[in-house]
C-alpha cells in the first residue's frame, strides 16, 4: 500500500515538474510548480516527517508560490512564444543532466540509508530513547513521547535547531534582517525623490 | 493498523464532514440571516417552511423558516450555471473547488471529542490524530488562497481581479500574524497535538479560564496577559483569513461589486459560499481548541466529566461533542455578531494593521511569554 | 467659497479602536437582546399585517376616478389631466353624450379612459387639475399585475378602485 502512494506522489512530483517548463502559460506554470510542491510534501510525510512536509506546503505551497502568482497576475506575463529549438544549447543541458544524474546515482550508492528498505528497518523510538539518556540529553516532553513510541519530530527539530545549530540560527536570521532592511531602503529611496513633500494645510473640500 | 481503524476513520469522515461540517454550513447561512435581522430589528427569513398545501394539507408548517437552507440548496442547483464567454475555462472551473476542498481537509484535524467507547474500542472524534495539528491548519487553509486568486485571474474582468489581488495580499500578510501568535500558546503546552492540548486543558483549566488543576498556578494567572494579546491577535488573524466581515475587501460589494465571484452563478457560486463558511466552522474551531478548552467542559475533570470518564461511558463521549460544538456555535455568533456590527475596513488601513501593529504585537508577545514561563515557575 | 474641514483629534482610547468596536458590538447586541426578549420593535410583516388602517388622509395612492351621488360619472372628458400628466400616463377618448340621455346637459364623457400604472409616478397632478373632482388618488398602493396589458387600468377598473364621491371636495384641504 505505501509504495503505491510513493509511486503515486512521486508521479504527481515529476509530471507536474514537467509541466512547469513545458507549459507556456506562466500561471499554469507556477500552479503546475504549486501542484509538485504538494506531491513532495506527501512524499515526506509518508516517511514519517510531518513537520518538514507540512512546512513545504506552508511556506512554498502556500506563500511563496502564491506571490510568484501575485507577480505573475499583476504584471500580466502573457504565454511565452514558442522558439525554434538551439541545438547547441539542447546538447549541452542534456549532457549537464547526465553528468547530474551519474552524480546523484554514484552519492546515492555510497549512501548507506540508500540500501536499506523503510519498512525493513522501522523507526525504533525506544532505542533513540536509550541512546538519548546515554548521551546525557534530557527533555521531558520529547522523553515522554518516545518512551509512549511515537516520533517527536518537531520537538527533536526544535531541540536541534536551538542547540546544536543555534549559531547558524541567529546568522542566518541576521542575514535575513539584513535583506529585509535592504529591500525597505533601495524601496524607499526612489519614493523619497518622486513624492513630493506633504501639503502643509489639508485640501478644500467642497461643502 | 487494523480493519477497524480503516472503517471507523471512513465512518468519521462521513459523519464529520456530511453529518456535522455541511449542515452547520446551511444553518450558519440562515443562522447569519436570522442574526443580521435581529439586530437590526426585522425578522429575517420566517416563511420557507414544508409545503402541506402542496400535498393536500390545510396549512404549510413554517417552522420559523427552518427550512430555507434547504430552498436556498435547492435554488442554487436549479439555477443556470452560466459560464461567460471571456473567461478562462479551465482555471474558472478549477477555482471553487480550490476553495471549498482545503476547507473542509482542515477539519481533519480538529479534535470535535475525547473519545467514543463504541463496540469495546476507543474511538477518538478526530479523523487525524497529527502531531502537528496547528501547523497542518494554517498549511492547508493557505491553499485556500489558491481559489480565490484563480477566481479572480480566470474570470477576465476587472472588479474580480482586483479581488483575488486583494485577497492574495491580505491572506499571505495576515498568515504572518496568524503563524506568530499562535507561538505562545504552544510554547505553553509545549506540544503541537491539538488532542494533547485539549487534554492538557481539560486537566488544567483551559487557557483563558484557568480555574482548576494546574490553571490555579500564579504562571498560568500572568500569562493571561500574553494570552489575552495571542487570543485577540488569532482572532482578528482568523477573521482577516475567512475574508470576514471588516476584511471582506476581496468581495466588498461597494467597491468590486462582489469581488472575485462576480463572474460566478449557481452551484459554482455556491462553492464559494460553502468554502467560506466552513472555513469559518473551522477557524472557530480552532480558537476554541487552543484557547478555550476545545471539547472540555469546565471542571470537567473535577466533576468526573473529564477525558478519564470518556474512557469508559459512551455518553460522556457524546456530552464532550456536544460541548464542543456548543463553543464552534457560540464562536460562530460572535463572527456574524461583529459582521452586523463593523464597518468595512479600507484596504491600506487592513495592510496596516497587519504588518505595523499585528505583526510586532505577535513578536513581542512571544518574548514576554518566554520571559514568564523563564521567570515564574 | 470653500471649507476647510479640521480631522478631528483622536484621542488614545479612539485610535486603539477597541473601545468603540465593544460600543457598537454592545448597541448590536442590545437589539437582538430586545428581539429575542420580545421588547424590541420590529418591522411588519407585510402581507399579515398591513398599514392600510394608519395610512395618513393625504396618501397618494393610486389615482382613480369617482362617480356623483347621482350615479354620473364626473369625467367631462375635458382631458386635463392628460396634459398635465408628467410621465403621460393618462389617454383619454372623448365622445359626446347623445341627446335624450339622463346627463345630456353635460355634453361629453370619456368613451375610453386609460392610465398606465407603470408609468403613472403618484405626483397628484391630475387631481390637483382636474375642475370637475372627477380624478382621486386613492390608498391603493400594491398595484401588481403579471404583464404589462394587465397594468394599463381602464374605464371600469377606476371607476370600480374609486367608487362614489358626494358632494364637493375643498382643494384647499391643508393636507392635501
Amino acid at each position: 500500500m505505501p509504495s503505491v502512494l510513493f509511486y503515486l506522489f512521486s508521479a504527481i512530483m515529476l509530471g507536474f515538474g514537467i509541466l512547469v517548463v513545458a507549459l507556456r502559460n506562466p500561471v499554469s506554470s507556477a500552479l503546475s510548480l504549486a501542484a509538485s510542491f504538494l506531491g513532495l510534501a506527501a512524499l515526506f510525510v509518508s516517511l514519517g516527517a510531518f513537520f518538514i512536509g507540512v512546512i513545504q506546503v506552508l511556506v512554498y505551497a502556500g506563500a511563496v508560490m502564491v506571490l510568484f502568482l501575485f507577480i505573475i497576475m499583476l504584471l500580466d506575463i502573457q504565454a511565452e512564444q514558442r522558439r525554434k529549438l538551439n541545438l547547441p544549447a539542447v546538447i549541452g543541458g542534456s549532457l549537464l543532466v547526465l553528468v547530474f544524474a551519474l552524480q546523484l546515482a554514484t552519492v546515492l550508492g555510497d549512501f548507506p540509508a540508500g540500501h536499506r528498505i523503510l519498512n525493513a528497518a522501522p523507526l525504533s523510538p525506544t532505542a533513540a530513547l536509550e541512546a538519548r539518556r546515554a548521551a546525557g540529553t534530557v527533555h521531558a516532553s520529547i522523553d515522554q513521547d518516545l518512551a509512549a513510541g511515537k516520533l517527536p519530530d518537531v520537538k527533536l527539530i526544535g531541540e536541534t535547531l536551538f542547540s546544536q545549530y543555534n549559531f547558524h540560527l541567529q546568522i542566518i536570521g541576521v542575514l535575513l534582517l539584513v535583506a529585509t532592511v535592504g529591500v525597505i531602503v533601495i524601496s524607499r529611496r526612489e519614493d523619497k525623490t518622486a513624492a513630493p513633500a506633504e501639503p502643509s494645510s489639508p485640501a478644500p473640500t467642497p461643502p | 493498523m487494523d480493519w477497524f481503524f480503516i472503517i471507523s476513520s471512513g465512518v468519521k469522515i462521513a459523519v464529520i464532514t456530511f453529518g456535522i461540517i455541511l449542515p452547520l454550513v446551511a444553518l450558519s447561512s440562515l443562522a447569519e440571516r436570522k442574526v443580521s435581522a435581529f439586530i437590526q430589528d426585522r425578522i429575517g427569513p420566517n416563511r420557507v417552511g414544508i409545503p402541506m398545501t402542496l400535498l393536500g394539507g390545510k396549512k404549510d408548517i413554517a417552522f420559523f423558516g427552518l427550512v430555507q437552507p434547504l430552498a436556498d440548496g435547492l435554488k442554487f442547483i436549479l439555477k443556470e450555471d452560466f459560464t461567460p464567454k471571456h473567461v478562462r475555462k479551465f482555471y474558472f472551473w478549477l477555482a471553487p473547488a480550490l476553495v471549498l476542498v482545503p476547507a473542509l481537509l482542515t477539519v481533519g484535524v480538529i479534535p470535535f471529542g475525547s473519545t467514543l467507547k463504541l463496540l469495546g474500542h476507543h474511538v477518538p472524534l478526530v479523523i487525524a490524530d497529527l502531531n502537528i495539528g496547528p501547523l497542518f491548519v494554517f498549511a492547508i487553509s493557505s491553499l485556500g488562497v489558491y481559489g480565490i486568486v484563480l477566481a479572480g485571474w480566470a474570470s477576465n474582468s476587472k472588479y474580480p481581479f482586483l479581488g483575488g489581488v486583494r485577497s492574495s495580499s491580505q491572506m499571505i500578510s495576515y498568515e504572518i500574524a496568524l503563524g506568530l501568535s499562535v507561538i505562545p500558546v504552544l510554547m505553553i503546552f509545549q506540544e503541537l497535538n491539538l488532542g494533547a492540548i485539549v487534554r492538557f486543558q481539560d486537566k488544567n483549566g483551559w487557557l483563558l479560564l484557568p480555574l482548576w488543576g494546574d490553571g490555579l498556578s500564579l504562571q498560568r494567572w500572568l500569562l493571561l496577559v500574553p494570552l489575552a494579546i495571542s487570543f485577540v491577535v488569532f482572532t482578528v488573524s482568523i477573521f482577516a483569513e475567512t475574508n470576514r466581515m471588516p476584511f471582506d475587501l476581496p468581495e466588498c460589494e461597494t467597491e468590486l461589486v462582489a469581488g472575485y465571484h462576480t463572474e460566478y452563478s449557481s452551484m459554482k457560486f455556491a462553492l464559494f459560499f460553502l468554502g467560506e463558511y466552513a472555513a469559518m466552522i473551522v477557524g472557530s474551531g480552532l480558537i476554541v481548541t487552543l484557547f478555550l478548552g476545545g471539547w472540555s467542559i469546565p471542571f470537567g475533570d473535577k466533576i468526573g466529566l473529564g477525558f478519564e470518564a470518556a474512557q469508559n461511558t459512551w455518553w460522556v463521549g457524546l456530552l464532550h461533542l456536544g460541548c464542543f460544538l456548543t463553543k464552534v456555535v457560540a464562536f460562530i455568533f460572535f463572527f456574524m455578531w461583529v459582521r452586523w456590527t463593523l464597518p468595512r475596513f479600507r484596504f491600506d488601513q487592513l495592510m496596516r494593521l497587519g504588518w505595523v501593529f499585528f505583526f510586532e504585537i505577535a513578536l513581542f508577545n512571544v518574548f514576554l511569554t518566554a520571559l514568564i514561563l523563564m521567570l515564574v515557575k | 467659497m470653500s471649507y476647510v474641514v479640521e480631522r478631528p483629534k483622536l484621542t488614545l482610547a479612539e485610535r486603539m479602536y477597541f473601545p468603540s468596536i465593544l460600543k457598537g458590538l454592545s448597541i448590536t447586541f442590545g437589539h437582538l437582546f430586545r428581539f429575542v426578549t420580545g421588547k424590541g420593535k420590529v418591522t411588519m410583516s407585510y402581507p399579515e399585517e398591513k398599514w392600510d388602517d394608519s395610512l395618513p388622509e393625504h396618501y397618494r395612492g393610486a389615482p382613480t376616478l369617482v362617480t356623483d351621488e347621482h350615479g354620473r360619472e364626473r369625467c367631462v372628458a375635458c382631458q386635463l389631466c392628460e396634459f398635465i400628466c408628467p410621465p403621460r400616463a393618462i389617454t383619454i377618448l372623448p365622445e359626446p353624450i347623445p341627446a335624450g340621455e339622463a346627463f345630456a346637459k353635460v355634453e361629453k364623457r370619456p368613451k375610453a379612459f386609460e392610465i398606465d400604472m407603470i408609468r403613472c409616478i403618484y405626483c397628484g397632478m391630475c387631481e390637483e387639475v382636474c375642475p370637475e373632482q372627477a380624478i382621486f388618488l386613492r390608498k391603493d398602493y400594491a398595484i401588481t399585475g403579471t404583464s404589462r396589458a394587465e397594468m394599463v387600468h381602464d374605464k371600469t377598473r377606476l371607476y370600480q378602485l374609486g367608487g362614489v364621491r358626494e358632494g364637493l371636495v375643498n382643494k384647499w384641504n391643508p393636507l392635501k
